[in-house]
């Protein structure tokens, strides 16, 4: 048994203009020391699955209609907000995209970590700060000791997050789900926190569910990808399936339509035409049919469901893998790109 | 149109739409609908803005319709029917004088009316032109105007009332003046805060790489960006100077007798308070009813014209 | 030239100078120190130098890319160059004139050439005019386009021309998705037919699918109507996608400039290879096979910049020499060897650039001339 598995997990929100699905469906497991990577743009439901899993969803309007999620067996949809207390911070911690505003700016970096630690583990509140000097040292912040004892604004955008990461880490959590954790930071801080958090996975063990909408970040750290679109997952795999043969007309899209540092300058970027749904009117069959450049009569009826194409590898698209083959063949051949 | 590659063009279009596509396309529930109709649609929502709202007007309507529909003069007396309680007669009673209570309430209506939306207005204009010019302009300019407000802020307010209603007799028209010059600096203070977030705004930036003059950006793009905050504060202004005249003519200063206002009426039967309870009960709730529904209205308002709020 | 000591870098100076009327922008020696007061009596405490001695020639009919991280000052550099800042020294030349010493008058003749399109979508239109009226306003303000009936069919034809229904110009801005509104941005900026047009990230705040939109749009306005482009992103890739010549800023100078190619395949600046080695690419075995330099620390504050070389706290390939003295921004060896010569268009200001085959974080042992020439 997977340590975190997600069964048809359904959020859903209660607004006057009708039920937002945020979450329409998604299912995944995570194994020790493993990374998801969570793909999607803005209302694509990727930060509401990820505050699914930590509770944190407001209650009301949220609901959760079906699915379950299982953490080393307990369905954490069905467990006390006690019960979650213990678990949030201890076992799943979360870092946030904005580091400004995800930390306190009237305590120091060190009482909010050490808080952390004393929530979920009986130490002295000397014990606790040993660790909090440790975690911040780990996490590469220069002068630990002196550090500790400042408050966040005295930090960089870069050591806030870092921080941030720190006090993620401070209860050795066995996920840690990171939502956009560099998008507010320049490339160069990106690529210093990216590199911490591989080392400290290498190093605790620690499974990340890391949702970007920046390919880039997933194909450097994820182990699987899971690619979602208006509230549902739309193609799930191994990394390297799902870059190098996507079987979801949305994803292949959007590998095509970023400007990337490899190939830059020599095609035309193929855009994605239209914008994404409004959750509470989406069209009828196929979700992406209003964009999809492959699309049939049939997607304006059928809603495809998620399917495995190949062994591990799945998507939602009526299309058959020869059919897409054919298809992105063709459009490579006018674009001028090679295979 | 740009002339582009077209082997493909469902594909190469770059998502851009034909005339008419557009409006198929999926925008949600507000297609369509301008900013005029998404304010209504927001304060429709505020129950008790839109009775604020109605019981304002029609406390207004009667204020001004008060020569006509006033039942009596409101110097009028009839020495036989004094300190009468409420009857057919007199709705709401007579006082020491036989003088009728209602036709009093309505014309210090009339005293409220005049001091309410003349202050409101006063202050709108001196302190939105101040606010404006010291946002817009900065330095010198806002340092100079900026003593001035706080200058006046600092002004302890019921005594210089009080010395100048001492010294000059206050009309409606004069204490509406008074109130407006101590009250400004407060609508002045916010107008400026806005001014200057907006100022610094991109489409104020846009503005200025396009050519447009000050004057010009100062009244198409600043202005109509404050003019929510300006109503807003207006309605809560209006309030104020209705209980600040209450309270002038209340200690005596403001509105002289025989003219009504509803403070000076107040104060007319401070002593019968327990005997004649009509002579307090009524001029002291329409006081209160009307700054209640006036903070009411400003409150709707508020939320809906604030430009933040989420839809 | 800020720095000149130089031999070099002077002759670069004059033939660029000289030959002025090949350019249609010219940034020379342009700063922007915003004062830092403080205390109640409001006195100068210090600079924060956002853009501090800036050389730029942008070529008609070409996209000049100028990247950096937050705070390299590229956007205050925009807003020089348009005059919406007055800048501390420094003159801006447009087509062959400083137009900083221009009145009201004739600066508003410039405004017609030079234009701006802004990075927030949300923020550059004013929420309470209609699509028509943002759009119309350059016209009226200049007041082109005749008749107010001439004048909404221009507009109907300039939302065409980026995409959206012509139907749509009596609506406000809110009722677009943030793709739409920047393409009305767009069309505002092209109202006017200007020669040149300033982009500041004008990507960076929209969802990824619908960059390559504007992008595009971009790239085609440019080859119908032969605009010039200054594209300003901290997204080395879509400036990859975008430009033909590209200038990397740190802390509020150039560090490197070069044609695309050039830049790309022989970074020379330790900064611009660090850069170029922290984007991920979207390709898992790529990234697998890639050795990352990552930098150290941060961007330092542009209020106390780091003395000598400003990039020297972060450099991996940092010498004492780099500390004292300030790199100027020379001319730098093709890839090939000796043979092949100085390509004059490609200029970095490091005193040991990463050469042909060097690793970055390796110490550069030589010191092939710029140090034994002082």
């Amino acid at each position: 048994m997977a340590m975190l598995e997600v069964n048809d997990l359904k959020t859903h929100f209660k607004t006057q203009d009708g039920t937002v699905k945020a979450v329409d469906g998604v299912s995944f497991s995570l194994e020790p020391g493993e990374t998801l990577g969570i793909v999607g743009e803005s209302g694509s439901g990727k930060s509401v699955t990820a505050l699914s899993l930590m509770q944190l969803n407001p209650k009301p309007p949220v609901e959760y209609p079906e699915g379950e999620i299982l953490f080393e067996g307990q369905d954490l949809l069905k467990a006390s907000e006690s019960r979650m207390q213990k678990i949030r911070g201890n076992d799943i911690a979360m870092i946030f995209q904005d580091p400004m505003t995800s930390l306190n700016p009237v305590f120091t970096v060190g009482d909010q970590i050490t808080e952390a630690i004393r929530i979920h583990q009986q130490v002295s509140k000397g014990e606790a700060k040993k660790r909090a000097v440790q975690v911040l040292k780990d996490v590469g912040i220069a002068n630990p000791e002196r550090r500790v004892d400042e408050y966040p604004h005295q930090y960089s955008g870069g050591m806030r997050q870092r921080a941030m990461i720190a006090m993620g880490l401070s209860c050795n959590p066995k996920v840690l789900i990171a939502d956009e954790p560099t998008t507010a930071l320049d490339v160069t801080i990106q690529a210093q926190i990216l590199e911490l958090m591989v080392d400290l996975q290498e190093k605790y063990g620690t499974a990340i569910v890391m949702i970007t909408h920046d390919l880039g970040v997933v194909a450097q750290l994820a182990d699987k990808v899971m690619v979602m679109y208006a509230g549902r997952a739309v193609e799930q795999g191994p990394t390297d399936d799902v870059f190098y043969d996507p079987m979801m007309p949305y994803t292949w899209s959007l590998l095509r339509s970023i400007p990337r540092l490899d190939t830059a300058g020599e095609v035309r970027l193929l855009p994605i035409k239209g914008t994404p749904p409004s959750l509470i009117f989406l069209p009828e069959g196929c979700n992406f049919n209003p964009r999809c450049p492959f699309v049939k009569d049939e997607c304006h009826r059928i809603d495809p469901a998620l399917e495995g194409k190949k062994p591990g590898h799945a998507a939602a698209c009526i299309l058959s893998p020869e059919e897409l083959e054919n298809k992105k063949h063709r459009v490579d051949e006018e674009l001028g790109v090679e295979g | 149109m740009v002339d582009q590659p077209r082997g493909m063009t469902d594909l190469r279009a770059d998502g851009a739409m034909g005339p008419g596509e557009a409006a198929a396309e999926g925008y949600g529930k507000v297609e369509g609908r301008t900013q005029k109709q998404i304010v209504w649609r927001r304060f429709k929502r505020h129950k008790l803005a839109i009775a604020g709202g109605l019981v304002l007007l029609l406390i207004y309507v009667a204020a001004l319709a008060t020569p006509v529909i006033a039942p009596y003069e409101y110097d009028e007396s009839d020495f036989t029917a004094i300190n009468q309680g409420p009857s057919a007669d007199h709705p709401m009673g007579t006082d020491r004088l036989g003088r009728d209570e209602l036709t009093r309430v309505l014309y210090g209506g009339r005293v409220s009316l005049v001091v309410g939306l003349g202050v409101g207005t006063f202050v709108t204009l001196i302190g939105g032109i101040v606010g404006l010019l010291s946002g817009y302009y900065g330095r010198r300019v806002d340092t100079a105007l900026a003593g001035l407000m706080d200058f006046v802020l600092v002004l302890p307010f019921l005594p210089v009332l009080l010395v100048l209603g001492s010294i000059f007799q206050f009309s409606a028209f004069t204490i509406t003046f008074v109130i407006a010059l101590l009250l400004w600096p407060r609508m002045a203070r916010i107008v400026r805060g806005q001014v200057l977030s907006i100022r610094n705004q991109d489409y104020v930036q846009a503005a200025k790489a396009i050519g447009v003059s000050d004057v010009r950006i100062a009244f198409r793009h600043v202005l109509p960006n404050v003019v929510g905050i300006m109503v807003v504060e207006a309605t809560l202004v209006v309030a104020q100077a209705i209980l600040i005249e209450t309270a002038v003519s209340y200690l005596g200063l403001g509105i002289q007798p025989p003219t009504p206002s509803w403070g000076n009426m107040l104060e007319d039967s401070r002593t019968t308070m327990t005997t004649q309870w009509w002579l307090t009960w009524f001029p002291g709730l329409m006081i209160v009813l009307t700054a209640l529904c006036v903070n009411f209205l400003g409150d709707g308002l508020r939320d809906a014209l604030d430009p933040k709020a989420v839809e | 030239m800020t720095e000149a000591p130089n031999g070099r870098t002077e002759a670069a100076g004059a033939t660029s100078s000289a030959s002025s009327g090949e350019y249609l922008l010219e940034t020379r020696g342009l700063k922007m120190h915003f004062p830092i007061k403080a205390g109640v009596l409001k006195r100068t405490v210090g600079h924060v130098k956002a853009v501090d001695g800036v050389d730029l020639q942008v070529r008609q009919g070409e996209t000049l890319g100028l990247v950096g991280e937050s705070g390299c000052g590229k956007s205050t550099l925009a807003r020089l160059i348009l005059r919406l800042l007055e800048p501390t020294a420094g003159e801006v030349v447009f087509e062959g004139e400083n137009i900083l010493g221009y009145d009201r008058k004739r600066m508003l003749r410039v405004r017609r050439d030079m234009q701006i399109i802004f990075q927030d979508p949300y923020a550059s239109l004013n929420p309470r005019m209609t699509v028509g009226n943002i759009i119309a306003e350059p016209l009226k303000t200049h007041d082109i386009g005749g008749s107010s009936g001439e004048r909404k069919r221009r507009v109907q034809e300039l939302l065409e021309i980026v995409g959206l229904n012509p139907e749509h110009y009596n609506r406000y801005p809110h009722e677009f998705s943030g793709g739409q509104r920047q393409r009305i941005g767009v069309a505002r900026a092209v109202a006017l037919n200007p020669k040149l047009i300033i982009c500041d990230e004008p990507v960076s705040a929209l969802d990824v699918s619908i960059q390559a939109q504007v992008v595009n749009l971009l790239q085609d306005l440019q080859k119908e109507f032969g605009l010039t482009y200054v594209f300003i992103a901290h997204d080395l890739s879509v400036v990859k996608h975008i430009s033909d010549r590209v200038a990397v800023m740190y802390l509020g100078k150039i560090a490197e400039i070069s044609d695309r190619k050039g830049l790309y395949a022989e970074p020379r600046h330790p900064y611009t290879n660090a850069l170029l080695s922290a984007i991920p690419v979207p390709d898992p075995e790529k990234e697998r096979a890639r050795r990352r330099v990552v930098l150290a620390g941060d961007v330092p504050s542009p209020a106390n910049p780091p003395s000598g070389c400003n990039f020297h706290t972060r450099c991996p390939r940092v010498r004492e020499y780099c500390k004292e003295h300030v790199p100027p921004l020379i001319p730098q060896e093709k890839n090939g060897g000796a043979e092949a010569g100085e390509s004059p268009d490609h200029r970095a200001s490091c005193f040991f650039p990463v050469l042909e085959g060097q690793r970055i974080d390796e110490r550069a042992e030589s010191t092939p001339y710029r140090v034994s020439e002082r």
